[in-house]
């Protein structure tokens, strides 16, 4: 199996300057590499840090300093539109707070990635509904986010990151908003993929969540604490 | 290439379904906003669409006349110019008789002259005493004069060459004057008295409408010599010419020209001291008469279509501040700066369009009522039209760039985390 480095993150730094002789260090120098097909769970403190490195390797947020390479190329070197295909085509994010466009049906959200990917529409609605289908959504296309519960709004948001099949899932606590239940049917779905070969990197507060991971890096105060493999992991199959 | 072409229109078709739909979200803004840009559309269009009735109107009326048929006549329908001017115009002297005869000898492109002259205002007594309003006109024709008048003799006959030299009192009556004074009986035959002096009706002509919604029928044509005998010979006459031919219309006219100028010993280098009267000339005096109230209109739909571009341009910075959040979720997922640009463009196209064509559908509707008004058949102006979604586009991208611009240019990352 093909074990190449796609994230390579090197001494990243990010110093928010709040003006005047004050500023936030939210990273003082993260040094990580992940490789294809790793099941990574991201955890720490609140405020330590995770998001605005999930931001950085989503190519969402740009660090202060450091290198980051993506598939082995320099990402502070991309362009916006270079940026605006890997952030498309290599990789589906999934938010804690879902951010699916409030006045679009499930269809239209998980569509939009596969518009800007320049998919054909007819094309477009078959593959949103394949990936809706496969979060177990198929009878819910049409349901605007409101109409949705908490946890349907979260595998909207699933399909949506999957489908342009990008190689690497980023997830920001995908199950904070979720009950243990709804949670478990979204680690069911990271389960699956990940046995199809897609590299996940996910944040959690929740040790049973991270349990399902290969490999723990907690993070504290902007700097990473421990980083290690997961010996006895959990597997769910079903709920 | 064709590959880039194709995906060109894929994005701008992409962006268009985007920004209708988030027109329909927003709809009553979406009104609101359209409107502006449909009044300004509406005034011009509905004027132009109007001018275009007036101008049809004219010409149809002109084709009453007769094909290929022009008129002398001392002086412009519609008088325009300063003071001075004007003052010129009223001194010129009447066309007379003499001079008309002289155009009807020696124009040679001419297939028909009529002479005629005018008196307004009479009233006709029938011979049971029933009157008309005072409100009719006596026609003094010769004989070819209702040729290039296209009257068609409805019942009786027109009067004679005979009748005409010896100034016989014989009348032929326009249908409303029937309709007044001889309702129930067979007017043929009968006898009317205007002004003192009687005359024998022997026929009829056939109704033509009224022209501008003018009457056209309240009128009784006599011999010109009666006409003289009576109202005098020493007054202003006019003259109608038709020509041989469509090809020969314009030599006739400079013919005519020549004929009139030297009858009334007009110097070389002076202007016409007479008004031709043709389709062309009653068109282009009517765009000229009429060239102050479009240059108004123009300018009044052109400040409406500014303030409505600045009105679009506030509604599309609000929402790219609301929609900031939607921005930054379409950036997170993959919309390149360009996507995000063309959308918010395109909005504003599309709301500007919109209200473009609601203004261009109103005018065009507004402006043909006039078409019915004046019996004449309802007018497209396809310029205007064209200049309409035209300027509409033109306002679309205008202020619709800088909000699309400000859009496209937000930070992924800031934007997802505004509230
Ligand atoms: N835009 C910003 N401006 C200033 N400071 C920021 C900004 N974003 C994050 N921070 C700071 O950076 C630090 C790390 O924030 P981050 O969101 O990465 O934390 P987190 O680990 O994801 O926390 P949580 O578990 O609560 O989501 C925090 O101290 C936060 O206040
Ligand atoms: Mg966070």
């Amino acid at each position: 199996m093909d074990n190449s480095v796609v994230i390579n993150l090197k001494e990243i730094k990010k110093i928010y300057d709040m003006g005047g002789a004050e500023e936030v260090q939210a990273l003082r120098g993260v040094s990580v590499e992940i490789h294809k097909n790793e099941y990574v769970a991201i955890m720490g403190p609140s405020g330590s840090g995770k998001s605005t490195l999930m931001n950085i390797i989503g190519c969402l947020d740009t660090p202060s300093s450091g290198l980051y390479e993506f598939n082995g190329v320099n990402v502070s070197e991309m362009n916006d539109n270079q940026l605006a295909k890997v952030r498309n085509k290599e990789i589906g994010f999934v938010f804690q707070t879902f951010n699916l466009l409030a006045r679009s049906d499930a269809l239209h959200n998980v569509e939009l990635p596969l518009i800007y990917a320049g998919v054909t529409s007819g094309e477009r609605k078959r593959l949103a509904r394949e990936a809706l289908n496969h979060v177990g959504l198929g009878d819910r296309v049409h349901h605007k986010p409101n109409e949705l519960s908490g946890g349907q709004r979260q595998r909207v948001a699933v399909a949506r990151a999957l489908v342009n099949r990008p190689s690497i899932l980023l997830a920001d606590e995908p199950t904070g908003n979720l009950d243990s239940k709804t949670g478990d049917e979204i680690m069911i779905l990271f389960e699956e993929l990940h046995h199809q070969g897609n590299t996940i990197i996910l944040v959690t507060h929740e040790e049973y969540i991270a349990e399902h991971a290969h490999r723990i890096i907690r993070v504290r105060d902007g700097m990473v604490e421990t980083d290690e493999r997961v010996d006895k992991r959990k597997t769910v199959t079903t709920v | 290439m064709s590959q880039a072409v194709e995906t060109i229109l894929h994005e701008i078709r992409e962006s268009l379904m985007m920004a209708l739909v988030s027109l329909k979200t927003n709809k009553l803004r979406s009104v609101l906003t359209l409107l502006g840009i449909a009044v300004g559309v509406f005034s011009i269009i509905g004027v132009m669409t109007g001018m275009a009735v007036l101008i049809n109107s004219i010409e149809s009326g002109m084709s009453q006349l007769g094909a290929n048929t022009f008129q002398v006549q001392r002086m412009p329908n519609f008088q325009t110019g300063n003071p001075q001017e004007r003052a010129k115009l009223r001194n010129r002297k009447y066309i007379k008789y003499e001079q008309a005869l002289k155009v009807k000898e020696n124009s040679t492109f001419a297939a028909a002259v009529g002479i005629e002259a005018w008196t307004f205002g009479k009233t006709a007594v029938g011979s049971d005493g029933k009157k008309s309003n005072p409100d009719i006109q006596i026609a003094g024709e010769d004989i070819e004069g209702f040729v290039t008048n296209n009257w068609t003799i409805g019942e009786g006959r027109l009067f004679t060459q005979d009748e005409l030299n010896s100034g016989r009192n014989v009348a032929v009556l326009g249908k409303q004057i029937i309709d007044k004074l001889f309702p129930r009986t067979d007017p043929i035959g009968q006898t009317i008295r205007v002004d003192g002096h009687e005359y024998q009706v022997i026929g009829t002509i056939e109704p033509k409408g009224g022209m501008l919604g003018g009457n056209q029928d309240n009128f009784i044509t006599v011999p010109l010599t009666s006409f003289f005998n009576i109202y005098g010979k020493e007054r202003d006459v006019h003259l109608m010419v038709q020509s041989s031919s469509r090809e020969s219309f314009d030599d006739c006219i400079e013919q005519v020209r020549g004929i009139m100028r030297t009858a009334r010993q007009v110097n070389p280098g002076d202007e016409d001291d007479f008004y031709i009267f043709s389709n062309d000339s009653m068109i282009e005096q009517f765009n000229d008469f009429t060239k102050y109230l479009r240059l108004g209109i123009m300018l009044v739909s052109a400040i409406a279509l500014l303030a409505a571009g600045v009105g679009i341009m506030n509604i599309m910075l609000v929402s790219v501040t609301e929609r900031t959040r939607e921005i930054g979720i379409r950036k997170a997922i993959g919309a390149k700066k360009t996507n995000i640009l063309s959308q918010f463009i395109l909005e504003a196209i599309v709301i500007s369009e919109l209200g473009g064509m609601v203004g261009i559908l109103l005018g065009i509707v507004v402006g043909n009522i006039l078409a019915i008004m004046l019996e004449v058949p309802a007018v497209i102006p396809w310029d205007w039209v064209a200049i309409g979604f035209g300027s509409c586009s033109l306002i679309g991208i205008t202020f619709g760039v800088y909000p699309a611009w400000k859009a496209s240019n937000l930070d992924p990352i800031e934007s997802l985390r505004y509230e």
